[in-house]
This record gives C-alpha cells, structure tokens and sequence, in this order.
C-alpha cells in the first residue's frame, strides 16, 4: 500500500502481480471520485442556483418577494405569495388525504393479509407506484376533474370547472399513497415477532398492540416514508401542471383554481430563455424548492433521531 | 366503546384502505387500456410513424419520435447512472471508506432522493443558459442520469450490503485484492444490481420534470445528440394540453405504451432477479 504508483507501474511490465496491484491502484482512484459524487451534485446544486439567483435576490428584497401576491414578470413584479399558498394548500391537502390511507393499507398487508392475497395486494400496490404520474394526470382530466366539477364541488355550494387546487390535491394523493405504502410495509415488516407475541401474549387486542406497539416501534421508518411522500407532493410538477387551472391568485377556497412554485416554472418557461430578470426569479424559484426540501431532510434526520430513541425497544 | 368493538371496526378499516388503494389502481389501468387501447386498436400504426409537420395542431402521422426520443435519452442516460452508481456504492462498502463517511454520503443521496425531478430539469437548464448551449438530446440524458443516480445507487448499495459475508471472506483468503473481491462481492449482489438497474430506469422513463426543460420539446424525429427532442411523457402532457381532440386522443394510446413499458420493465426486473440469483451463494436452489 505504501508503494507509489510510478514503481507499480514498473512492475505491472514484468509481473502479473504488478499488474493485479496497479489494477487495484488506479480502480481505488476512481471509486474514491465516485464516493464524493453525491456531496459534489449536492453543492454543485445549491451554488448554482443560488449563483444565478443572485440578479433577482439584489434587485428586490426578499421579504417583499415572499410577501408580494403581484406576480407578472413582463412588468417586473415578482411576488411568490400566490404560488406558496398553493403549494402550502395541495401538500396539506394531499397528506391529509393520503397518510390515513396509506398507513391502513401498509397495516393491512403488513399484519393483516396473508399467503397469496398478500402476495398479490403487496405487487398491485408497488404497480401503483412505479405508475408515472403523468398517467395519473392523463387519467385524472376525464375521470376526477368532471367528477369534481358536477359533483363534489356543488355539494360545497361552490362552481368550477373541475380543475384546482381540490383536484390536484386529490391526484397527487392517489400517486404518493402507494410509494408511501410499500415504505411503510418494509419498516413494519422489518419488526421482529416477539414483539407482536409479547403484546398479545400480556391481554392487548390486535389493535392496541398496532396502536401501541408496533407503529411506535415503526415509527421512525414510518416518519420517513411520510417525509418522501411530502417531498413528492411538494415538488409535483406534472399533475398540478395539467390539472390547477394556471391563475397566479391567492385561491379563495379549495377549489379554486391556482399554481403552485412548480407549474410557476412550467407556465412561464416561454419568457425564461429571453428576460434575464424572469429567468433569475424561475430559478429562484427553482432554489426555494430545493432548500425547502432539504432542510426538512435535515431536520427530519435529527427528529428521527430522537424518535428512535424514544421509542427504541431492544 | 368496546375495545373488541374497536379492534374489529379497525379491522374493517384497513381493509377498506386497501381495497381503495387497489381500486384505484384498477381503475387508472382500466382507463388507460380501454381508452388508450381503444385508439391503438383503431389506428396501431401511430406508434410507428413519425409526426406530420403539423403534428400537434392537426394530429397528422404518430408519435414515433418520442418513442425513440424515450430510448435514446433514457438508454445512455441508466447506463451512465449505472457505471456512477454501482461506482458509489462499492466506495461505500466498509473496504473502501469508514462508516462515518458512508452514513455522510448516504445523507446526501436520501436527501437527493428526495428532490423534486424539476430541480435537476432547472439545474441542467441554468447549465445550458450558463454554457450558451441549446436544449438538445445530450442535456436530456445528463438530467435523466442525475435524476436516477441517487435511486440506483441506494438499491445496489442495499444489495452489496445484503450480500453473503463469505464472499468477501473467502476472495480475501485467496489473496484477492480488493478490486477483485469486490467485483464477486458485485456479482453476488447481482440481482439487487439488476432490480435497481431496471427500476432506474422504469423511474426515468416515466419522468417529465427534468426533460421538460432539457430536451426542447421538439415534434421531429431525433435527429443527432445535440438536436431537441422529447420523450414519451412530455408528449403526453403537450398532447392532454391540446385543443385538438384527435391529439388529446393520441395522448391516451401514448399512455397506453408507457404503461405497458413501465409494467413490463417491473415484470423484467423480478425476472432478472431471479435468473441472476445463481451467482449468489445459496441462491436459485
């Protein structure tokens, strides 16, 4: 190991086992390049959007931007407000609507289904989720949005034309159940049986020992499967692309039409190439997204720390 | 109320979820077969002709272009990811780094897992506005690998990690070097490698957000690495968006193919799986 490459290089011409070890010496380079790959994409993320935001964030205070809801760049109005309602609106929509489901379905294949039936639930599940969600927006425009529009929304006395911030709340919980799902199984799954046995064998229902036992033991696991689903929702583009409707409003009600950070890109991306202004907003747009996502990342790590700690049981 | 009450009332519940789950999932494969099959079965030539001139105003010709767009950008794009994530993922076994600096990285890669695929669309399109390049096939494959990297490089590095101990024990008591021994160390793991590999890309074909951006959009055939192009998602979604019913019917038959892709890449990888067992000790008895 101490041998410098040069000298392994002579003996890589006379022995075979030079070249073994010169094989070994230049591979080691490599995968030590790769090993940092991740930490390189990470920073080389994060500077160079922020690098190029840079324009926006010097010519208006940030403040103002976040607080503004006058967004129409051709008159050099940047004000975010709008969309971060909306996004804030469909996330808490579709968690709302998805986690409940998501975490019975996982209990079910998890605890209750057995032999085949488990086989066969758990593959329909991971289908689902493996589905682009493209195809669920596709799918959505004839089925969910007249549904919405002519019988879900009058309901709540109010008339839309099915598309909002409802509908798209609705579809992105539909994509994020089933990958929230099939996370939540492995971290149940991975449980061992004695606690289960315990739990039963001291007099508790199937129920409290779930309640009590089980989702604590798998929580942390559970806790992350939640946070990916958060992270997917969050930076969904295509389905709120096809499905919100495009008005860069303060939504008056859920199910208003709207636009959320991603489809803010999506929507202006015509001028982003020819106003160097707009293209600094969209990619501080862009910045917002990625620094949202990770700090929850961050602080998800430390939370998940403790709640193993809390609710460790070896 | 009753806690046997409750236990059975929570019974019917999760069973409730998940039959709203797989109901769902019938229904969306329902539709996209019936509709999108209905327009296949009436005009199959689609997928296989190129577009008019005038294809998304008129519907003139098929979608071949994004059928080949598909391939060609998610092709070199899963193998580049491949050879970085299977890279990575031998680098973080405890031969090369310690476990403090694995659990770092691994950090890093759950924390790229989870960002948005739009990010990596405007980080390659801030690249392509910083180097005064065109959006063009190339920037495609660069998004699409950077978007599955992190996804391959966690299963393979489940899948080294879930590989038999004796492997390595054994390589090194031949006096392997540690490149050797990781390579059965990989071969080993084969069938974790080859379900990440084919579920890479699965991911990447059926992503839009990052060649939404990249790739230009463009309604002709691929014509060189450096030229627009587009995939099959991005032409549904311009296709959904049209005001020309012919088209918007054209996005259900493009529905149609992207699923059965997507279903039989999964089909594939369990397969594989199975097939590559043989090199694990133990395994395909």
């Amino acid at each position: 190991m101490t041998t410098d490459t040069d000298s392994l290089r002579k003996r890589a011409r006379s022995s075979r086992l030079g070249r073994r070890l010169l094989a070994e010496r230049y591979s080691s380079y490599w995968l030590t390049l790769a090993g940092y790959l991740a930490i390189a994409l990470f920073g080389g993320i994060t500077l160079l959007l922020f690098y190029r935001s840079l324009p926006i964030l010097s010519e208006y205070p940030l403040s103002s931007m976040l607080t503004s809801t006058n967004w129409d760049p051709a008159r050099n109005n940047f004000g975010f407000l709008p969309a971060i309602v909306g996004t804030v609106y469909v996330t808490a929509l579709s968690m709302v609507m998805g986690v409940p489901i998501a975490l019975g379905a996982a209990i079910y294949i998890a605890e209750y289904a057995e032999g085949r039936t488990k086989t066969l639930v758990a593959a329909l599940i991971d289908v689902l989720a493996a589905i682009p969600s493209v195809i669920f927006g596709l799918v959505a425009l004839i089925v969910v949005v007249p549904f919405i529009g002519s019988y879900v929304a009058p309901v709540f006395n109010e008339s839309t034309a099915g598309v909002g911030i409802f509908t798209v709340s609705l579809v992105m919980a539909i994509v994020v159940t089933p990958f929230m799902t099939s996370l939540s199984v492995e971290s149940l799954e991975s449980l061992p049986d004695e606690l289960r046995e315990t739990s039963l064998g001291v007099g508790a229902t199937k129920f409290e020992t779930i309640r009590s036992v089980l989702l604590r033991a798998a929580g942390p696991g559970i806790f992350s499967a939640i946070l990916l689903g958060f992270g997917r929702v969050f930076g969904a583009t295509i389905v709120p692309a096809l499905l919100i409707g495009g008005q860069t409003q303060i939504p008056t009600s859920v199910f208003s039409t709207g636009q959320t950070l991603p489809t803010l890109i999506v929507n202006d991306f015509g001028e982003l190439m020819s106003l160097p202004l707009t293209q600094s907003a969209l990619i501080f747009v862009g910045l917002m997204l990625v620094v949202v996502v990770w700090l929850f990342n961050f602080g998800a790590m430390l939370v998940q720390r403790r709640l193993k700690r809390r609710w460790q049981y070896q | 109320m009753n806690r046997y009450t409750t236990q059975r009332l929570f019974g019917i519940a999760v069973r409730a979820a998940a039959l709203l789950v797989v109901g769902v999932l019938l229904l969306v494969i329902g539709v996209t077969v019936v509709r999108g099959g209905g327009v296949l079965l009436a005009d199959p030539s689609i997928v296989l002709t190129p577009p008019g001139s005038r294809y998304m105003l008129e519907g003139t010709g098929g979608f071949l272009h994004a059928v080949l767009g598909s391939l060609f950008i998610v092709g070199p794009a899963t193998i580049v990811s491949m050879v970085a994530a299977v890279s990575t993922a031998v680098y973080l076994q405890s031969d090369y780094s310690s476990k403090r600096f694995s659990d770092a990285v691994n950090m890093f890669l759950n924390v790229l897992w989870g960002t948005p695929p739009i990010v990596y669309g405007v980080f390659v399109l801030t690249i392509i506005i910083a180097t005064g390049a065109q959006t063009s096939l190339f920037f495609g494959i660069v998004a699409i690998a950077i978007f599955q990297y992190p996804i391959m490089t966690r299963y393979t590095d489940e899948a080294l990690r879930a590989a038999p101990e004796t492997v390595r024990e054994s390589t090194y008591g031949l006096g392997a070097t540690r490149f050797e021994s990781m390579r059965m160390t990989v071969r080993a793991a084969a069938p974790g490698v080859i379900a990440g590999l084919v579920m890479g890309f699965a991911r990447g074909i059926g992503d839009a957000a990052t060649v939404l951006f990249t790739t230009g959009r463009s309604t002709r055939m691929p014509g060189g690495l450096f030229e627009a192009a587009t995939t099959l998602p991005v032409l549904i979604f311009d296709q959904a968006m049209s005001f020309n019913p012919e088209v918007r019917s054209h996005a259900y038959a493009a529905a149609f193919v992207l699923t059965i892709a997507v279903l039989g890449l999964i089909l594939l990888s369990k397969l594989l799986a199975g097939r590559y067992a043989r090199y694990t000790p133990g395994g395909n008895r």
